[in-house]
């Protein structure tokens, strides 16, 4: 008896430091593991308390097996017949009921979280509502309280309950901010999913479709931005002031009428595409090709991303709907024209 | 010849096993571009279109037409012995349900070679398996493939329910069945309960996308989330109906090895039917993230976590029997012992994803691939590979290699555990699944890069196994009746391989593990129930073959009806539904045959039996 205290004693540490192992790992903008937010951080709390239970679990089994291997190994000229045991109810009520307990251990918690992330934050006061809509395969982020709708960044004031709620505009897709909060599916049967999230740290966090959608189903990346108060609201204004168009009138006409068609800038164009409204300050161009604003690892600068997703769209992501540029006439220079004037077109804030 | 026209239990059980070995190599290789593919960053060995198809094509192939089958053939060739009959309660339809698995297998993998394959997952979630946004055939290949395989799956169900209830030998209760004839019981009657939903779905699916219906489409008030409900509460049970028989073998491979027979037998048998019970209670545990509503996720979050008890119980009957035992470790023992450890960990991913709220954060992950993968692979495929070295000398009467089985086990969990080991991990660090590519420095090069090391490695392992059987064949067929000396079942008391009637006297059941029972009362075999005399047995027959091949030009025919073809004549049977009718003629003109001829079958008298035993 002493002897398994003594063991349990050893494998405490062990368990701790195998959690704490897990907590600092991966990117802070992406990992499971690394939370920024207090529904990450609950359901890290979760995946903690399961895995020490599931690590005791596993463990036992293996000290079981390895000493069974080990001392009832058949020796050489070993041939007398071992007794031949039919069971025994009290080990077999013992690991009945040990596996039930750990599950109501777990069991607890569980339920508690499916019911506080289950809420509909949507009505709360001071809560910033958005509306997510999925696309094949971008992201539509429209804040009603605002009045306004931007894709592919969706901009937060930090220390502010963000309220979303979700659907999709073709297929099923799925929202999740790692860092920030799990997933939620995007359905097309009209119903609305809703979740929260938020976050007290400044920063920008990476977001992905979790839910096969089509070829580009990889590459349908988001960014979500924290930022300060004064900042998002700085934002607002800067979003809702009259749309800037290319300086060259003529390039103008042709962006008017060959890109608006689908696409918005500030109050001018269409709603088929991404709005595009200070499409130079947002941190990726397609959810993928990283523009250097933060000097991240593989990036390049903005025009040269508007370029290359310009002039070979499906390139990037396959089986997007956006026609190619090239077939709509446009030549090379004014591509490059498009794209000096859209990675020109900044924010402030 | 001989082997299309067969209805002999043991030789239906090699059609399977080759079928489901030639599919489950296709299935191989699909994941093996998979993992080539995902090597490094922006890797652009395959287009994301070909990687969808691969994704959907390996999972599709490995669960339908990999496991099942080689599941099917160890069952085949095994229950009637287990249990001492002469063969299973309907030859014919054990034939037939051969031929439709085969066929709608091939229908299935036609796909690569006639314009696309399906290419919206193994799941095949609407809206992105509906004609609007897959619009190739290949998600049709899918339905009607499917639904012709699926077929033979549920004839199979049903004939070995009704073989277990009706022909046990005299004295064999149910409370005496050896384990894995209890687990294939128990797996036969998921099938009768949870093919009827896929049936159902499929149907519903294929007249979506070909008969322009509107089950799932919503702009007609269809729901796509009914899909969903309908894959998974079959799907769900489905996993049960390949790890069940895993544990069933597993279950008579370690008494075997242990010399001691199983630990709190009532109990396995309980604990199994425990596990069928709540796994068709837990379906929409797929779905957590669908939507449905806090209370429905807390209900399925704790009936899921129940699972855990009796699977526990199973694992602790396991390593008590092995206790006080003298274990030896033949290949067979060495995949069933690999097996524990192995499942355990992939018993515990599954409470873990059971907590509904953290399964917020593993949904659709690496950490879902790496969990199922543990289960599926180093559950059910450990337990496969335990099986087929342990039945090898029954089935075929020839010893594999035990030196090269050993290289098969090591290159093969080595393999498995670099593979899918570090996945866990790149699901938490944020990697989705089935994207064809990902970014670097996400964290995820380095794990992505050790994980397809591992499955180049597991490959090795299974070139190894071919290599074994390729060698092994070539042996003379001297295995003993009982070649690991220690057999404790039935099967353990007939020649190796067993003579067509497989049982010359039906044998009389003593007790749990008969033949153990008679060696340990000092007696050298089986006292048989009956008297030697002229045994019965079905004749031969090609019908079940030609009733598939209706079915399979039936599927072709309804697949293309609205297909608009270049060339006039193509056109003109397709489009009229000649193809269809002339598949379906073909396959009730065959059902007709043969109910209108009376077959008496044939005997084997006694004298030929003698010859039989010499030869």
């Amino acid at each position: 008896m002493m002897k398994r205290w003594q063991a349990l004693k050893r494998l405490l540490p062990l368990l701790a430091m195998f959690s704490l192992l897990l907590s600092g790992c991966g990117r802070e903008d992406l990992s499971v593991l690394n939370p920024q937010g207090p529904v990450a951080e609950g359901q890290l709390g979760l995946i903690t308390i399961s895995i020490s239970i599931m690590a005791l679990v596993v463990v036992v089994v293996f000290v079981i097996a390895a000493y069974v291997l080990i001392k009832f190994r058949r020796k050489p000229g070993q041939n007398e017949v071992p007794v031949q045991v039919e069971g025994n109810h009290k080990l077999e009520i013992i690991w009945t009921a040990i596996p039930l307990l750990l599950v109501i251990v777990l069991a607890v918690p569980t339920i508690q979280k499916v019911f506080a992330y289950g809420e509909d934050k949507w009505n709360e006061e001071g809560v910033l509502q958005v509306e997510v809509t999925g696309h094949q395969f971008w992201w539509e982020f429209s804040y009603p309280q605002y009045d306004i709708t931007t894709a592919q960044e969706l901009l937060m004031p930090v220390d502010r309950e963000v309220a979303l709620r979700l659907r999709t505009a073709d297929v099923l897709h799925s929202f999740w901010v790692p860092s920030l909060a799990g997933k939620t599916d995007t359905n097309p049967d009209g119903s609305i999913n809703h979740m929260s999230l938020s976050t007290g740290n400044p920063g920008t966090y990476i977001g992905k479709c979790a839910e096969l959608c089509g070829q580009s189903h990889g590459y349908m990346e988001f960014r979500v931005k924290a930022v300060e108060a004064e900042q998002f609201d700085a934002w607002v204004e800067a979003f809702k002031a009259p749309a800037v168009l290319p300086e060259d009138s003529q390039l103008a006409e042709k962006f008017r009428t060959n890109c608006l068609s689908c696409h918005a800038v500030g109050d001018q164009g269409g709603f088929l595409g991404p709005n595009l409204t200070g499409i130079g300050s947002r941190e990726t161009i397609a959810g993928i090709l990283l523009n250097d604003i933060n000097g991240a690892k593989g990036s390049s600068p903005v025009k040269d991303n508007l370029v290359q997703w310009l002039s070979e769209p499906q390139e990037v992501k396959p089986g997007n709907t956006m026609p190619d540029p090239k077939e709509l006439g446009f030549s090379d220079e004014e591509i490059e024209q498009i794209a000096d004037y859209l990675a020109n077109y900044k924010l402030d804030y | 010849m001989d082997w299309l026209t067969t209805v002999d239990h043991k030789k239906i059980g090699i059609l399977y096993l080759i079928a489901g070995g030639f599919f489950f190599g296709i299935g191989g290789i699909e994941a093996i571009l998979i993992r080539l593919q995902l090597i490094k960053p922006m890797n652009d060995f395959v287009s994301a279109q070909v990687f969808n198809e691969l994704i959907t094509m390996h999972g599709t192939t490995m669960i339908f037409l990999g496991v099942m089958p080689v599941i099917f053939a160890l069952m085949n060739a095994v229950i009637p012995l287990q249990i001492g009959a002469r063969d299973v309660a309907f030859p014919f339809l054990n034939s037939l349900g051969f031929w439709t698995f085969l066929f709608g297998g091939v229908l299935l993998n036609l796909s690569w070679v006639m314009g696309g394959a399906p290419d919206a997952g193994w799941t095949a979630y609407t809206p992105l398996s509906s004609s609007t946004y897959s619009d190739s055939h290949g998600v049709d290949f899918y339905t009607i493939g499917l639904q012709i395989a699926g077929l033979g799956t549920l004839i199979g169900g049903i004939n070995f329910l009704v073989t277990i209830i009706t022909m046990r030998a005299p004295g064999m209760s149910y409370m005496r069945m050896p384990m894995f004839t209890w687990a294939s019981f128990i797996t036969s009657a998921m099938i009768l309960f949870a093919f009827p939903a896929i049936t159902v779905g499929l149907v519903l699916l294929s007249f979506d996308r070909i008969l322009d219906a509107n089950f799932f489409d919503v702009a007609a008030g269809g729901s796509p989330v009914l899909w969903q409900h309908i894959f998974w509460i079959f799907g769900h049970p489905e996993v049960y109906i390949l790890i069940l028989p895993a544990f069933g073998i597993i279950s008579d491979v370690i008494p075997t090895f242990s010399r001691k027979r199983l630990f709190g037998y009532s109990s396995m048998v309980f604990a199994t039917i425990l596990i069928a019970f709540l796994g068709f209670m837990v379906w929409a545990h797929h779905m957590f993230t669908t939507g449905l509503g806090p209370v429905a996720n807390a209900l399925f979050s704790i009936a899921t976590m129940l699972i855990a008890v009796p699977t526990g119980i199973k694992i602790f009957n396991w390593l008590f029997t092995m206790w006080g035992g003298q274990i030896s470790f033949p290949t067979a023992n060495l995949f069933a012992v690999g097996f524990i450890p192995t499942f355990v960990m992939g018993g515990v991913t599954g409470v873990m994803l059971a907590s509904a709220p953290a399964d917020y954060q593993y949904h659709d992950t690496y950490f879902v691939v790496a969990h199922f993968h543990y289960v599926i692979v180093g559950g059910l495929v450990f337990g496969l590979l335990s099986g087929l070295h342990y039945w090898w000398p029954k089935m075929f009467g020839r010893m594999l290699s035990e030196p090269i089985g050993k290289w098969t086990f090591w290159t093969f969990a080595i393999g498995f555990h670099l593979t899918f080991f570090v996945q866990h991990f790149l699901g938490l660090l944020g990697m989705q699944r089935r994207i064809v590519s990902y970014l670097p420095n996400q964290n995820f090069d380095t794990l992505n890069l050790i994980s397809t090391i591992g499955a180049l490695l597991m490959g090795v392992g299974i070139l190894l196994f071919l290599y074994n059987i390729i060698i092994t064949s070539k042996k003379p067929k001297n295995a003993k009746a009982d070649p690991w000396e220690d057999g404790r079942t039935l099967e353990w008391s007939i020649p190796s391989p067993p003579p067509e009637y497989n049982f010359k006297q039906t044998p009389l059941v003593r007790g749990i593990d008969a033949l153990w029972k008679e060696k340990m009362s000092g007696n050298k075999g089986m006292t048989p129930a009956e008297p030697v005399g002229s045994i019965h047995m079905p004749s031969p027959s090609i019908l079940p073959f030609i009733m598939s091949l209706g079915l399979f030009i039936a599927g072709l025919g309804f697949m293309f009806s609205r297909e608009g073809f270049n060339n006039s004549f193509m056109s003109f049977i397709f489009n009229n539904y000649l193809v269809l009718i002339v598949g379906l003629l073909i396959t009730f003109g065959a059902m007709i045959t043969r109910s209108l001829i009376d077959d008496p079958g044939y005997h084997i008298e006694p004298e030929d039996q003698e010859e039989e035993e010499k030869a």
